[in-house]
């Protein structure tokens, strides 16, 4: 018995291994290199970064990229644009992830109560979806900031109020139509409890459009926050985030572009890579697009 | 033969249309049915589309729950959907749906969909599982090899086959079938109604079939309940019902039957379309399509009327309770 589990499990392994098969097109290779870099120095950005992100060098302002010693550069107080630059891949990466992943369950779980319970659940998640889509959500999040001050889990909380009633909709509808003809009523039928039907069989059937979805939040939340920062409300310095860099480095655009330049680069690839794999994962997860 | 499952007052309505500026109408779908399914019996709901037959054989199987009348299960009260009891006896009854794609989800394989129901109720001890799906598969028809694949990649009686033997998985009592044969090509649909006919042989298994084609009843049904507008009109033995259909409606259904060597001439035609539920007609809901219909049929609605063990509701029938003379009338 043993050895037939043995072989069935690895047969299952072997066909997620072949599902996500390692003939990925170029572009994936890129996207994928790029985040796995972009992690690499979320988490080690206190070893890699050569400098202190608040060690100025004022005999050494606007250097510029190529510096001996400062390879991006330095900005208007002479520090190390590329130090700078880490720590705020660390910081916009922790917000951006973190907020994506909050709205995603948060928008995911309102949705299915919404499907499972009708009546005034849901007229009371759907209500609130019309709200949070009505609300213009940089005015809120100013007004959040301002009366409570900010820290980072404040920001990451508040980020991740941010798209949330696009999952609830999606996730309500397709459990909806799952549950009155399809897949789902067949396995209510069964006798399944609705934590299994939801989990084991609406949640996988739904994911695909959810992480398309996530993929569209995940940038929309790198440039809010970059937005918020802009603005002075998001992370503070001497703290340094993406969209706070490009903030800053606007001023010396004509002086020092290279200042704006670095984290502008750093948005456009993660954004791009973030959405490019978004869309090859579902792609690769549905068995009926094989 | 005990009876297994007794209804009696059913009725299912559902309020449609219900906006700012209209009142909302109130549709019966299934109006005062009072059924008894007795165990080891095939028994076939006939009717036209949108006459309840797929409502009533939800609401048998304690899916919906009824708007008004009662359901008994060996005895006992039938408990509400989605309550610990209810899906316990989910165990014992198992419905076959009209669209085994939809019916299955398209990103397990089929082994893991036949062996579910286990693996919710706990039947089978997890190792066990794979051991009985096998066998499941090759009592339906489905060669071992199919396992692993997904149901896309399967032909539509195959399909069939996997929502049958996920069905069956629990050794069920009781099955609905809600027109299982209807999506299916005509060379499928022979198989699936023997693979049917097999399994009540040897399984003794209980089952409603609900259908409009005839063909298929009559070859595999045991009792006939034809329903018209959410009521039922006929009912009784399926070869009285098919070689002498009291009610009008019943024998324009079975003329309708083609069979070989028989021209059309003997076919009653029903005129126009069955009537909109919301709107049923006064009296005699079939009154407006009768041939036979007068006035009297207008007014007065036919209660369902028994003779020796067949029943029929039709005010003809009271008038000329001796068959032949009804088919006199429209002859």
């Amino acid at each position: 018995m043993t050895s037939v589990e043995a072989t069935l499990e690895s047969s299952a392994k072997r066909s997620l291994l072949s599902r996500l098969r390692l003939n990925l097109p170029f572009l994936i290779w890129v996207s994928l290199l790029w985040l796995i870099a972009m992690l690499l120095v979320a988490v080690f950005a206190d070893q890699m970064r050569p400098y202190a992100i608040t060690k100025m060098d004022l005999s050494a302002r606007m250097a510029a990229p190529g510096t001996p010693g400062h390879l991006l550069g330095t900005d208007d107080l002479g520090r190390d644009v590329l130090s700078r630059l880490m720590q705020s891949i660390r910081v916009s990466l922790v917000i951006a992830f973190g907020a994506t992943l909050l709205s995603a369950v948060v928008g995911t779980g309102l949705g299915f109560l919404a499907a499972q319970f009708r009546g005034w659940v849901e007229g009371a998640v759907m209500a609130l979806a019309d709200f949070q889509a009505a609300l213009p959500f940089l005015i809120m999040s100013l007004a959040v900031l301002a009366f409570f001050g900010n820290s980072m889990v404040l920001l990451v909380c508040l980020m991740g109020f941010y798209g949330w009633e696009r999952y609830a909709r999606i996730a309500r509808g397709l459990a909806i139509s799952a549950s009155a003809q399809g897949y789902a009523g067949a396995v209510v039928q069964l006798g399944a409890t609705p934590a299994r039907v939801y989990l084991r069989h609406i949640l996988p059937n739904v994911a695909s459009t959810l992480i398309v979805s996530m993929t569209l939040t995940f940038p929309e939340i790198i440039l809010m926050e970059s937005g918020l920062s802009f603005l002075g409300l998001g992370v503070q310095p001497p703290q340094s985030s993406l969209g706070n860099m490009v903030g800053f480095g606007r001023e010396y655009l004509t002086q020092a572009p290279w200042i704006m330049l670095a984290p502008s680069f750093v948005i456009v690839m993660t954004t791009l890579s973030i959405s490019l794999l978004g869309d090859w994962l579902r792609d690769r997860l549905d068995p009926t697009l094989r | 033969m005990s009876v297994l499952l007794q209804a009696s007052g059913l009725c299912q309505q559902y309020t449609t249309g219900k906006t700012l500026f209209k009142h909302p109408t109130v549709v019966r779908a299934v109006d005062s049915i009072d059924l008894e399914i007795r165990e080891g019996e095939i028994a076939g709901i006939v009717g036209e589309s949108g006459s309840g037959k797929s409502t009533l054989g939800r609401m048998l199987l304690g899916i919906e729950p009824p708007y008004r009348g009662e359901l008994t299960w060996r005895g006992a009260p039938m408990p509400a959907p989605g309550t610990p009891e209810w899906r316990r006896l989910r165990r014992e009854m198992q419905l076959i749906f009209q669209d085994p794609l939809a019916a299955l989800d398209r990103r397990m394989t089929i082994a893991d969909q036949i062996g579910e129901p286990l693996e919710i109720h706990g039947l089978v001890p997890r190792e066990a599982i794979r051991n009985r799906v096998s066998e499941l598969m090759g009592k339906v028809g489905l060669r071992p090899d199919q396992a692993g694949r997904y149901p896309h990649e399967l032909s539509g009686g195959q399909r069939q086959r996997v929502v049958i033997a996920r069905a069956l998985a629990m050794a069920p009592k009781f099955l609905v079938c809600d027109e299982p044969v209807s999506a299916l090509d005509v060379s499928i649909q022979a198989q699936v109604v023997n693979l049917l006919y097999d399994l009540k042989l040897e399984e003794g298994l209980t089952m409603v079939f609900i259908s409009h084609d005839l063909k298929v009843v009559r070859n595999l049904c045991d009792r006939v309940v034809v329903m018209y507008l959410g009521r039922i009109v006929e009912e009784g033995p399926a070869d009285e019902i098919f070689a002498n259909p009291r009610h009008p409606y019943t024998q324009a259904l079975v003329s309708s039957v083609p069979s070989a060597g028989r021209g059309h001439a003997k076919r009653i035609l029903l005129q126009g379309e069955p009537p909109n539920p919301a709107s049923r007609p006064s009296g005699c809901a079939f009154h407006p399509r009768c041939h036979l219909a007068d006035a009297a049929c207008k007014a007065e609605a036919p209660a369902l009327i028994r003779d020796s063990h067949r029943l029929a509701a039709c005010l003809k029938l009271r008038a000329a309770p001796n068959q032949d003379q009804v088919r006199e009338i429209h002859a």
